[in-house]
Parts: C-alpha cells; structure tokens; sequence
C-alpha cells in the first residue's frame, strides 16, 4: 500500500496511531519488518509512535489506566521507536491553532516522486541550518522519548489536585453529551485534535493510522448515516490531506479484520485490551455499534458485502459536488473536523427542509423546563442556551452540527430532570458551554486571521 | 401539464397520502395540473387485488380518472406464477424491474408528462443505504435527487421525499383516508428487509438519521475517473437502458424459457448470447442452451 501511493519521502518523521488493538499492533509489527530487513523494498523513514490513554472518558480508575499505560510502554519500548504517551485530559491544553489547517510548504504540488523528495531533502535541510547545529537529531529524539517516559509523573499531577479541572471538566463534558453516537464523534475529533498536536509539536509531518478494511467499512455506512457523506472519501481514504501540513495515511486499509488477527496469531504480535466508550454496551447503544454489528451479520450471510462496501467507498472523491450557483463562497471549513463545509443550503435539500421545519416548530426549551420543575424556583432563572449553540453552529459542518446539538440540548435536559443540585447543573452547562465558547473565540480570531492571510496571500499572487 | 401518479409502493399509503396533497394544492393555488392515477396489477393474490379495491374506493373520493396496467397484459406473466417458477429468493428483482418499466408504459399510454410517486425519506434513505451495500455508485449519485430522468425517458419526482414515513401514517390517519397496508407477502425474503431493519433501528437511536442519510446522499461525490454506466436504449423493446438489452427483456427471456435464474447475477454473458440470438434464431439455440447451462451451474 505504501510502495503504490509513493507519499512517504526518505527519512521523514512518520507519527504512528498506536491503539494496543490488533490492527494497529500489526502495523507496528510491519513498519519494524519494514525497517529491519534487507529487503527491495525497505522502508526509508523514521517511525514515532502515539499512545492515547481515554481511560477518564470510560470512567476508569487512575490505576487501571496507569496498568495499561505499564503495559503499553513494556510494548512501546521493545519495539526501539520514540514514544509519546499522552492522555485525553491535555487535550485541554491545546492552543487553538490546532483548528487551522496549514500548509507550510506551497510547492507541495510536485508532479512527479523524484521532484517532491528532492524538494523534501531540501526544505528538510533548509529547516536544520535554521535550527542550527546545537540541536541535532539524536538530541531530538532523546527529547522525544524522555517526554514519552515522564508519563507518570503527568498522571501522578493528574491524581493530585493540583491538575484538578481537566479531568473533571473532561468526564463532564462527556457526561453532557447524552448518546453514545455523539460521545464517540466527540471522542474521535478531540483525540484527532491532540494527535495532529503531538505530530506538529514534535516535527512529525505525517501520521499513520490502523484503519482496517472491515474497519474502513464500518466507518463509511457509520458516516453515510451520520450525515457526513460529502467527506467519506477523506474520512476513509488512504491519504487525508484536510489538515494541510499533516498527511493521515491509512496503510492497513486493504487488510480485513480476519487476515489481521490472523497475522497477530501466526507472529506472535502483542496486542493489548482497553476497555473503550462501547465495550459491554448494547448493539444498540450507538449508531457505530449498530452499523458494525449489521455489516458482520451481513458478512456472515453475504461474503462480499465488506470489500463491496470498501470498494464503493473507493469510488467518492473528496472535492465536493459542484455547486450549480456561481457565487464562488471561500471554502470555510469546519471548526471540529476540518472538512470543508457542505451546508450550503440548497434549492430542496434535505439541510432546507430541516431548517423550514425547525423554525415552523422551534423546540420550547424554557417551557420544557418550568413544566417539569414547576414546585422548584429559579428554574427559569437562566436565560436559554440556544443563543450559544447558534453562534457555534454556522460554523460546523452537518455531521459536526448533529453532534454539537446533542451536546447543548442535554444541558435542557440535565435542567429539567433535576436529579442532581441545581449548582452542579449549572457547573456541567457552564463547563461545556465555555469550552465550546472558548474554543469558537479562540479559533474564530484565528479564522478570520487565516482567512485574511490566504486572501492576500491570494491577491499578492 | 399532465402528471400521473403511481400507486407505486407495496405499502399503500404514501401515494394515497400523494394525491391527497396534489389534488388539495392543484385546487387551492391553481397548478393547472391534469391529475391521472395510475396503479399497477403485480398479479399477487391475496396482496394486490385488496389495494386495488383501496385504490378504487379512493378514486371514489378524490374523482380522479384511475388507469390499472397489470403485469399480466404487459409481460404475460404474474407475479404469482413467476414465485412460482423462481421460489421464494429474488421476487423482488422482478417485480421491481416490472413495475418500473410499467409505470412508465402506462404513463405513456395515458400520454402524462411527468410522473410522481410517493417516495418518502425512509425510501430514500434505504435506498440509498442499498446501493452503497450493492456498490451501484451511478445509483447511488442519482437516488437521492427530487427530480429524475430527463432525456428518453418521463421525468419523475418524490414530492413527498422530505417527509418521514411516520409522518405521512399519521397524516393519513388524521384525514381519515382509506388506505391499504400490508407486507407483500414475498417481501419478507428480500434483502431490502435487512435494510430496512437497520433503518428503523437507526431512527430509534437517533431520529434524525433519516434525514441525515439523504442529506450524505444529496452530498455524495464521485470521483471524476469512475467509468459509470451510459444510458442507451434497449434494442429489442426500446426502453432507456444501460446495457444493450434492458433488464426487463432479460428476465423476461429467462422466464420465458423456464430458466428465471439466468438474468440474476451477472449478465454480461448472457446479453450477448441473446444479442447474437436475436438474428439467426434457430440456429444458435442448442449451442445458447449449452452456455446458459453453464452459468446456473455457477
């Protein structure tokens, strides 16, 4: 997969999306293989590897994550590659310039394998003369690899209080989220989110990701019901180039899950156990599990149906329908996923006749909310939270938009259940309402900065 | 203008709900529409001959001329002998290949300009959902557009493709219309029924999922390098068709020689053996008899 889509140029940094799951164990395992043998065909590139702990968004203790996190780290270091060990909480931390997509290389169209990896060598030159000579790149990966090893002293900072707010403010913030579709699209842009961190922060210039083909399958079907069909291709393909000066590449999306557990088995590839959002939840908890279960019972039936799947996945592009009105719109994108937006609302569009019936029946929420907490007072005493969500909201994309909805109109819910102090509701909305208001202030300043920059840019050319 | 609607559906009260609403909006706003009804006779006793009563009673009420096309008089064959022949799998291939290429010879014969049917969004989500399971990607780009067709053949519309299929039951039932709802009785073994299992546990998971389906499909993008099917016209009957033969004629062939399996699954081979057959008839038969042999063994 990675000789055919040649994107990967000698020597460059490549970050690898370690999950301990058997998909990307076998990744792992190959890119070692790749780089050990003396084969035609070796890989030229130097491999990184990521480790995500979500174990707070499962409601896991501190010491069950810290035994996964031994086990990992007992993985990660035989296999002799810098590691980062990173866990959801810092996602928090993040500057907002994770949300802009950037291309710090203009010339990156180059036609042909040869021109592109002698541009390559030379910026990547270019780059160390301006570093200097002080930090060289055994220096470098000593840095790497010391951060990967000061996991516990962060989880330590994390147990005592004196790092308190992220890991309530995160286990809040999924607590708000009502359904399970919505808690795993937050789960997987905010793991997005700190993995591109991580690769920029460290000069990682692309990121691979065990994305199986059973997997790849799932995920289109997961996406077509998610309203995310304009973006299949880039949500699934082999190369996502969304963020610009990150590549996602997909190299294990040829393989399906059978061949892959096989692989494990018949090499002896170590594979962890975490326990995610959806394990011991029902078929039916979420659209993703629900998807799955379908296409393995279909499978089961109907032999083809996976690769038919992937195969009409392999049929989308990713630039978008054309637009029949000529208003040429400046490509915005989408604050959480980065895709291009596709609500432009169009002439008998299904986003049209959403948007009609929405405003002929506009939910109640203050209504909702006295009704059922009538003997309580102050229930009314906070003005409505629609006003938040609408300034968010225009600058999602449809399938981003679903998920953020749910994500607001629980705080109406939260509110009118009352189960718990009417203090601690009003913490969990405050908590999500600054953090999606924090993140559209940051980023707005920022887009309407990149923005700007490229319209210049554009009018300097 | 004339506009026809079908009684296209199994299920009967989207269109009994469509030409309700047309019939109320021709004479509240003035469209200037001529309103036909067109229904179509599967032959599946038990099944049709019940919404057809429904139909007829509906007609009644709405006073709109009603045309009935049956399969029988079209093809020569019902639906009820062809499960006969066929067993219980792959009905619906012909029945829906039938009844397409029937709306549109009875709308023709009735000399109507466009053809409405009542396609809600839950068909369009699943139908959606099944081109993408089948990798039909020429389907798939057009499905989810409101108007279809254009050159060749009559253009139809799905007036009602925004509205939820809970929606147009209740909407029936607070109007008091009459309509008929059964399964089809050879419905059950299709793999539409997957399908639609899958849709109405998505809905219950997250209502709006209906609507975000059509709203990917609307979406959906296909690569530029994708060879799709080009549409031609059938040589023998001259209905639009992507193949030299339409699907229709193929089954038909099949059914007409005792072998109904022939023209499910790939085809390619046995367009050509009926192509080459079309001249020198009597010659090539053993020799077709041979090959068609071949692929229902496979």
């Amino acid at each position: 997969m990675l000789g055919k889509n040649r994107c990967i140029y000698p020597g460059e940094k490549v970050l690898l999306a370690f999950s301990g799951g058997p998909t990307s164990s076998s990744m792992l395992r190959q890119v070692q293989e790749g780089l050990n043998r003396e084969a035609a065909k070796k890989l030229r590139f130097k491999p990184g590897i990521i480790y995500i702990d979500e174990g707070a968004v499962c409601g896991r203790t501190l010491d069950e994550r810290e035994k996964t996190c031994r086990q990992v780290e007992a993985i990660l270091q035989a296999s002799g590659f810098p590691y980062h060990l990173v866990f959801l909480e810092e996602v928090f931390d993040l500057p907002a310039s994770v949300l802009n997509s950037l291309s710090h290389r203009p010339a990156d169209q180059a036609h042909s394998y040869k021109e592109a990896v002698a541009d390559f060598t030379r910026w990547r030159q270019q780059c160390e003369k301006k570093e200097g000579a002080a930090t060289s790149l055994e220096d470098r990966l000593a840095e790497c690899s010391l951060q990967g090893c000061a996991w516990k002293e962060r989880l330590a900072v994390l147990d005592t209080s004196s790092f308190p707010a992220s890991h309530t403010e995160l286990s809040r913030l999924f607590g708000a989220v009502k359904s399970l579709t919505a808690k795993e699209e937050l789960l997987q842009t905010l793991r997005t989110h700190l993995i591109l961190h991580v690769a920029r922060r460290n000069g990682y210039s692309k990121v691979m990701v065990g994305d199986s083909c059973t997997r790849v399958s799932v995920k289109l079907l997961t996406n077509l019901c998610l309203g995310r069909g304009a973006f299949l291709a880039m949500d699934t393909g082999f190369s996502d180039s969304r963020h610009g000066d990150i590549l996602i590449l997909r190299p294990m999306r040829e393989y399906p899950a059978k061949e892959i557990i096989f692989y494990n088995y018949l090499f002896g590839v170590p594979t962890i156990f975490t326990p995610g959002l959806g394990t011991k939840a029902s078929d039916r908890a979420s659209i993703h599990l629900l998807i799955e279960s379908f296409l393995c019972k279909l499978q089961s039936e109907f032999p083809s149906t996976v690769s038919t799947v992937y195969r009409t996945g392999e049929k989308l592009s990713a630039a978008p329908r054309e637009v029949d009105s000529g208003v040429p719109t400046a490509p915005a994108q989408c604050l959480l996923c980065l895709c291009p937006l596709d609500t432009n609302v169009e002439d008998g569009s299904s986003l049209q006749s959403m948007l009609l019936s929405e405003q002929l029946c506009p939910r109640p929420p203050a209504e909702n909310c006295c009704e059922t907490g009538r003997t309580q007072a102050g229930c009314c005493g906070r003005p409505p939270v629609v006003g938040d969500s609408s300034q968010l909201l225009p600058l999602l994309c449809y399938g981003c938009r679903l998920t953020v909805k749910e994500l607001v109109s629980v705080q109406g819910k939260v509110c009118a259940t009352r189960r718990a102090p009417a203090s601690a509701d009003a913490k969990v909305c405050s908590c999500s309402q600054d953090w999606a208001q924090g993140k559209v202030a940051r980023s707005l300043s920022h887009h309407t900065f990149t923005r700007r920059l490229s319209a210049s840019d554009a009018g300097l050319r | 203008m004339n506009a026809i609607m079908g009684t296209i559906k199994e299920k009967g009260q989207d269109s009994t709900v469509l030409a309700h609403v047309l019939r109320l909006l021709n004479e509240r706003h003035g469209y200037g529409l001529r309103l036909l009804l067109l229904s179509v006779d599967e032959g599946i006793a038990g099944y049709r001959d019940d919404s057809l009563a429904a139909v007829r009673r509906s007609r009644g009420r709405l006073g709109l001329p009603l045309h009935v096309v049956s399969y029988q008089e079209l093809y020569g064959w019902s639906m009820d002998r062809i499960v006969r022949h066929t067993g219980s799998r792959n009905n619906c291939t012909f029945c829906g290949v039938f009844r397409r290429q029937a709306l549109d010879r009875g709308a023709v014969l009735l000399g109507a300009d466009k053809i409405a049917t009542g396609h809600n969004a839950d068909d369009v989500a699943e139908t959606i959902l099944m081109n993408f399971l089948r990798g039909d990607v020429g389907r798939l780009q057009r499905c989810a557009e409101i108007l279809t067709g254009g050159e060749g053949a009559l253009p139809r519309c799905k007036p009602l493709k925004h509205a939820y299929e809970k929606e147009i039951v209740l909407y029936a039932y607070f109007q008091g219309l009459d309509y008929f709802s059964t399964e089809c009785v050879y419905a059950p073994n299709a793999y539409r029924g997957h399908v639609r299992a899958l849709l109405k546990d998505l809905e219950a998971i997250r209502p709006s999922s209906v609507a975000d389906l059509v709203h990917s499909g609307e979406r959906l993008a296909v690569r530029k390098d994708v060879r799709l099917p080009v549409q031609g016209t059938c040589r023998r009957c001259g209905y639009f068709s992507s193949q030299p033969l339409c699907k229709a004629c193929v089954l038909l062939e099949g059914l007409n020689r005792g072998l109904p399996k022939l023209a499910i699954g790939k085809t390619n081979r046995l367009q050509k053996a009926l192509l080459e057959g079309e001249k020198p008839r009597a010659d090539l038969e053993t020799e077709e008899n041979s090959r068609v042999g071949r692929t229902i063994d496979f």
